[in-house]
């Protein structure tokens, strides 16, 4: 290489590595490289060397150009890098912000309840029913075999309507038994119906509700026996509770409208209100096979047709298996009870999910 | 129904445990109440004899007594009670007994220098009323070192079980010791009463003028007797349940109606008008009842009358006026089988719920009358002395001849149990069930007398409409088989449920259908939806004041309750939104005033009759939150409608065939609210700030807003195949237009005519802009939006797009008189 190269190159290196950025950096490159820049002059000078210097001198440049050429990028590089280094900097944020506040909507536990009844139901081959919260005395009493005189009608605290439909007193359902008989007459069998909805009776205190919610149950066939109401409500409550080995007890009792009647139990401990173990027995749900004269009511015959009915409280179970111990907050309204026991809207009860 | 162990073992010969009698009961379908066992507490406490008792030397208040407990070894105990005396017989505590009065557990100690070893109980230490003033003061033959409690009679367990309607038996002690014997924990003891001979006609004759309400009557008089107090095992036994003893002839009937489930009756003869007591409706007269208040008493209701006026209400309650009291000395004894349902609905009606009429009402065991009427006499005699006249009599026993016939497989086919037919006939005739025929298959029983809910005679009440053919087949195999369940259900309940296996149901399809109909997955994908909205479940009342309801919507009186519980509870909501502006309400007085809530319940209408309306509502109130990015504004109408839409949108309803009218009700602000509308008629929901006035009403501060969603107005959506989405290979192209237009027009009118200006082309019209004010004018607002021109068969040129833009504006002009800006 000559001196005059060498020299260039040198002080273009010097040039550049003054260059405090991007545009200083480029003023270098075309004072050397531009149109008027000192190598451009010196490779336009070629052509008038001799012949016999031309190829020497050629190749001197080339090499000086290439070298100068790498300093430029290996400068300009660095200066970007630099300056995003910059910019990263400036645009720092701090990461402990908190997020803009989502949506935080939930799902009441009643309605997380019924979601899991009619998935697990559903299993089972049951379909959703649905009653009216108005309805007659007939379709709430009469036909489900508590005629007007019945002690048990006035067990049931009653909340009654002015008006009439089809001739017959209305009322606020006091339990969804009457979708049995809705079920019943719209309906041929074999049945598998649940219907889970409001009911209402006049009591109040700290474990009644004038209103509350019961889930019905309705299987109709033609060799439907009691044994397989005790598997299908052991395999409910199994299922729903989430203890394969829960214990479960069936006792003799009366309901109008099943016979033979029986309430179902549930093994807990009575102290510690955990389920499934401790020795105490809990009442659940009634349940029974349907009586023959409800299914004669609604045009069945019982000599073909036969079946079992069940029907328990949804905040019953709702509170046993969330343990809540108090039933009026259900219906308050309170953000902080509802988020305290609300479920996410994103996690719906699917039984290949788990419920 | 509660009862004492020793007054079940006067009918059940048994050496079972209290647990095992417990557990029994509630097995066989007589649900276990409670035991309250009033031995355990006092077990430690024995009788004791004070061998002397001396002033204390260092106490003047105290007395230093030496006690033999029955083991002959004096013990030292320190004494308060003034009428601790030498020689006396008294109630020791042990040290190490808990003391039930004091809740203190006894230790030995010192008291002043002498030893205390154990204490002398008064009875309120033992936890046996409040008697304090002194210690108890036994009688001298109190037997030394027995237990205090089994000698005072208080080692007798009360065992309260609540008895189902059906079984009007169980509500005896006798009837429970049955069904107890049957379960096979004990011998049922006979009950045969030897006859009282007369000894005189009786002074009172019954006369039957409701055979319907009264078919047969028995009573017998008792004359020179005493009506004292009642001995003190009979006053113990009603103490024991709960009942005041009063006077022998009334504590007997009390007796009676507990330990046979035999109301009796008891008039004074000498307060009796006339020979003839008459069974005959009531004529709107007056009776003062035992219970001190007075009735008047109608056709409906079947009475007892003398000459002068009536003297009980039948099955439900005695007048006070013939009532026996101490002055008594001859009785006349009613011994009635009166209609189970005249019964109920006369306590009904005047609201007396008694001992009596809870029998009568569950039927009672008329057979059982001329027996319980000799037992009653015969104990009115033994306590009260006395001679008893002949009996009286009116109407006749009701023929009993019910049949019961039990196919042994039905056991299995309805109950699902193997159970023995040997065994099931036992079973049967313990319960008293007497066999009338058997065959292989099957037993024919006869029904006891005491059984009224079996083999009753049926009564159907059958769905109107039903086909007359079906309907004669259904009661007919009712007719057929209902006895033959009775039957089953006894044979179950006392083999016991729990013998018989479980069995899952049978697997209709391995893959089950879907449980809820289409309606019903929507509504739970609403619930979703809202609840990703931001908005929280609630599950209020169907119910809410009248007054406050008024402002969310009508409030018929079709659908007020003519019993609410409670006075601002008296009304059917219109709608879930007024409740949830409670909850809101509610939410604000306790500091949490931003609350976002929803809820999908029914809403009631009355027309044209009362009925209910499937509606999701949502209510936000407040402020939306505050964070440093975003700062907190007031919650407002296009908050309400951001969540309906959403909803409508999950439903399936086509977004853009929706308008919007601005006549919602009128519990929201007149100005800021909607009704979204899908073709003329259809209305599918309502949105918009409340109205002030309704906000002030609810006590809220600050602004809210809702929306209710008629969830059953919305069709479901027409089930069709999507055609394939077209994926054009060409650039769209997007242009904005600023359009000056009368602040009267809707928005939606003006982006209904830029969608519709050229459909093939215009893929879509978004509204980006919109400002009033500054050089517009009154009354102008300007529109910015932008189109979007999407061109499938080739790029657009420029031309092309001017032509496009040109249609946009003519059809905006046209339709909204709008002018580009």
């Amino acid at each position: 290489m000559t001196d005059d190269l060498a020299v260039l190159q040198a002080e273009t290196e010097t040039a550049l590595a003054d260059a405090a950025d991007l545009r200083a950096l480029e003023a270098v490159r075309v004072a050397v490289l531009g149109k008027s820049g000192r190598l451009t002059a010196l490779l336009k000078a070629l052509g008038a060397a001799a012949p016999e210097e031309r190829r020497a001198r050629g190749a001197a440049l080339n090499l000086a150009k290439d070298a100068i050429t790498a300093a430029i990028e290996a400068r300009r590089a660095a200066l970007e890098a630099a300056a995003l280094d910059a910019r990263l900097s400036a645009e720092r944020l701090d990461p402990s912000l908190p997020p803009a506040p989502g949506p935080a909507g939930l799902i009441h536990p009643i309605s997380r309840t019924i979601e899991e009844m009619a998935a697990i139901f559903g299993a089972m081959g049951f379909t959703v029913g649905e009653g009216l919260d108005v309805e007659t005395d007939w379709f709430n009493f009469s036909a489900l075999n508590i005629p007007a005189h019945h002690p048990a009608r006035a067990d049931h605290d009653t909340f009654y309507l002015p008006g009439t439909r089809d001739g017959r007193p209305l009322l606020l359902r006091t339990q969804t038994s009457d979708v049995q008989i809705i079920s019943m007459l719209n309906q041929e069998p074999p049945l598998r119906v649940i219907a889970p909805g409001r009911t209402y009776r006049a009591d109040h205190d700290a474990t009644h509700s004038p209103m509350f919610h019961q889930c019905e149950g309705l299987v109709i066939d033609r060799a439907i026996t009691l044994g397989h109401l005790k598997g299908c409500l052991i395999d409910f409550l199994r299922a729903f509770f989430g203890i394969a080995s829960l214990p479960v007890r069936f006792r003799s009792s009366y309901f109008p409208f099943t016979e033979p009647s029986m309430e179902v139990d549930i093994g807990w401990n009575r102290r510690t209100g955990e389920l499934g173990a401790g020795g105490d027995w809990l009442e659940i749900l009634g349940s029974g096979m349907v009586h023959p004269r409800v299914l004669a009511n609604c045009g069945l015959d019982p000599r073909v047709w036969q079946g079992f009915a069940f029907g328990m409280g949804i905040e019953r179970v709702t509170m046993l298996k969330h343990g809540i111990a108090d039933l009026r907050p259900f219906f308050e309204g309170d953000l902080r009870w509802l988020r305290h026991y609300g479920s996410s809207p994103l996690a719906p009860a699917m039984l290949h999910e788990g419920v | 129904m509660k009862f004492t162990r020793s007054w079940l073992a006067a009918h059940l010969d048994t050496d079972a445990d209290l647990t095992t009698i417990a557990e029994t009961l509630t097995r066989i379908g007589l649900e276990l109440e409670g035991i309250e066992d009033r031995a355990a507490a006092l077990a430690p406490f024995r009788i004791a004899r004070v061998i002397s008792a001396v002033p204390h030397p260092d106490a003047d208040r105290l007395r230093a007594c030496m006690v033999d407990a029955g083991d002959g070894v004096p013990v030292s105990v320190v004494c308060g009670a003034p009428n601790a005396r030498t020689g006396m017989m008294a109630v020791f505590a042990p040290p190490g007994s808990f003391i039930p009065g004091t809740g203190i557990t006894l230790k030995t100690g010192r008291i002043r220098g002498v030893e205390s070893a154990g204490m002398l109980l008064s009875a309120r230490e033992m936890g046996l009323g409040e008697d304090h003033s002194g210690i108890v003061d036994l009688p001298e033959d109190a037997p030394l070192g027995a237990s205090y409690a089994a000698w005072a009679g208080l080692d007798d367990a009360v065992i309260e079980i609540s008895v189902t309607p059906n079984r009007g038996d169980a509500l005896g002690v006798r009837g429970i010791a049955r069904d107890l014997a049957a379960a096979g924990i004990g011998r049922l003891k006979p009950f045969a009463p030897a006859p009282v001979a007369p000894a005189y006609p009786s002074p009172i004759t019954w006369k039957i003028a409701a055979p319907e309400a009264c078919p047969f009557v028995l009573g017998r008089a008792v004359r020179g007797l005493k009506n004292g107090e009642s001995p003190r095992w009979l006053r113990e036994r009603l103490t024991a349940i709960g009942l005041r003893p009063i006077n022998a002839l009334v504590d007997i009937t009390n007796y009676f109606t507990f330990d046979l489930g035999r109301p009796l009756h008891v008039f004074d003869v000498a307060k009796l008008s006339g020979p003839t007591l008459t069974l005959r409706p009531g004529a709107n007269e007056t009776m003062r009842a035992l219970n001190g208040r007075d009735y008047v008493l109608g056709a409906e209701d079947c009475v007892i009358a003398d000459a002068a006026g009536v003297q009980s209400l039948a099955g439900v309650m005695g007048g006070e006026a013939s009532g026996c009291t101490a002055d008594t000395t001859e009785v006349f004894v009613e011994c009635a089988l009166f209609d189970p349902v005249r019964v109920a609905l006369s306590g009904r009606r005047h609201q007396i719920t008694s001992d009596a009429r809870q029998r009568f009402e569950r039927g009672i065991d008329a057979a059982l009358m001329p027996d319980a009427l000799e037992a009653a006499t015969a104990m009115i005699l033994e306590l009260c002395g006395g001679e008893a006249s002949a009996v009286a009599a009116a109407g006749a026993m009701p023929a009993r001849a019910r049949d019961a016939r039990l196919r042994f497989s039905r056991l299995a086919e309805l109950g699902g149990a193997a159970i023995a037919p040997d065994t099931a006939v036992a079973s049967l005739a313990a319960l008293g069930f007497s066999q009338v025929a058997r065959d292989a298959d099957s037993v024919t029983v006869a029904v006891p007398s005491w059984r009224n809910d079996v083999a009753a005679p049926i009564a159907l009440d059958q769905a109107p409409g039903l086909d007359p053919a079906r309907a004669v087949a259904a009661a007919e195999g009712c007719a057929a088989i209902e006895a033959e369940c009775d039957l089953v259900e006894e044979v179950l309940r006392i083999a016991g449920l729990d013998a018989i296996p479980p069995v899952s149901l049978p697997v209709l399809a391995p893959v089950p259908p879907a449980s809820l109909t289409e309606a019903q997955s929507r509504t739970a994908r609403v619930r979703r939806v809202l609840a990703a909205q931001g908005l929280v479940e609630c599950v209020t009342f169907s119910f809410m004041d009248r007054t406050r309801a008024a402002y969310f919507g009508e409030t018929p009186a079709a659908l007020t309750l003519l019993n609410p519980i409670a006075a601002d509870l008296d009304q059917l909501r219109p709608g879930p939104l007024a409740t949830l502006a409670l909850a809101a309400s509610r939410n604000g007085a306790r500091g949490y005033a931003d609350a976002a809530l929803f809820e999908i319940g029914p809403g009631f209408v009355a027309a044209p009759e009362a009925s209910q309306r499937a509606i999701a509502a949502g209510l936000r109130s407040g402020a939306t939150p505050r964070a440093w990015n975003a700062p907190a504004r007031p919650v407002g109408m296009f908050d309400a409608k951001a969540d309906l839409f959403a909803a409508l949108a999950v439903l399936g309803v086509p977004m853009e065939a929706l308008s919007v009218t601005a006549d919602a009700p009128s519990c929201f602000h007149p100005g800021r609210s909607g009704v979204v509308r899908q073709g003329p008629k259809a209305v599918l929901g309502v949105f918009g700030e409340l109205h002030p006035s309704v906000l002030a009403a609810l006590g809220m501060a600050g602004p809210a807003a809702g929306f209710e969603l008629f969830l059953d107005a919305v069709a479901l959506p027409k089930k069709r195949r999507r055609a394939a989405p077209v994926l054009s290979a060409f650039q769209p192209v997007r242009r904005d237009f600023a359009f000056v237009v009368d602040a009267t027009v809707p928005a939606e009118a003006l982006l209904r005519a830029a969608r519709g200006a050229e459909r093939t082309l215009i893929a879509g019209v978004v509204l980006f802009d919109r400002f009033a004010g500054g050089a517009l004018g009154a009354g102008k607002v300007s529109l910015g939006i932008e189109v979007t021109f999407q061109p499938v068969a080739a790029t657009l040129t420029e031309a092309e797009i001017e032509a496009a833009s040109a249609k946009v504006v003519a059809a905006v002009a046209k339709a909204t008189g709008a002018v580009l800006r």
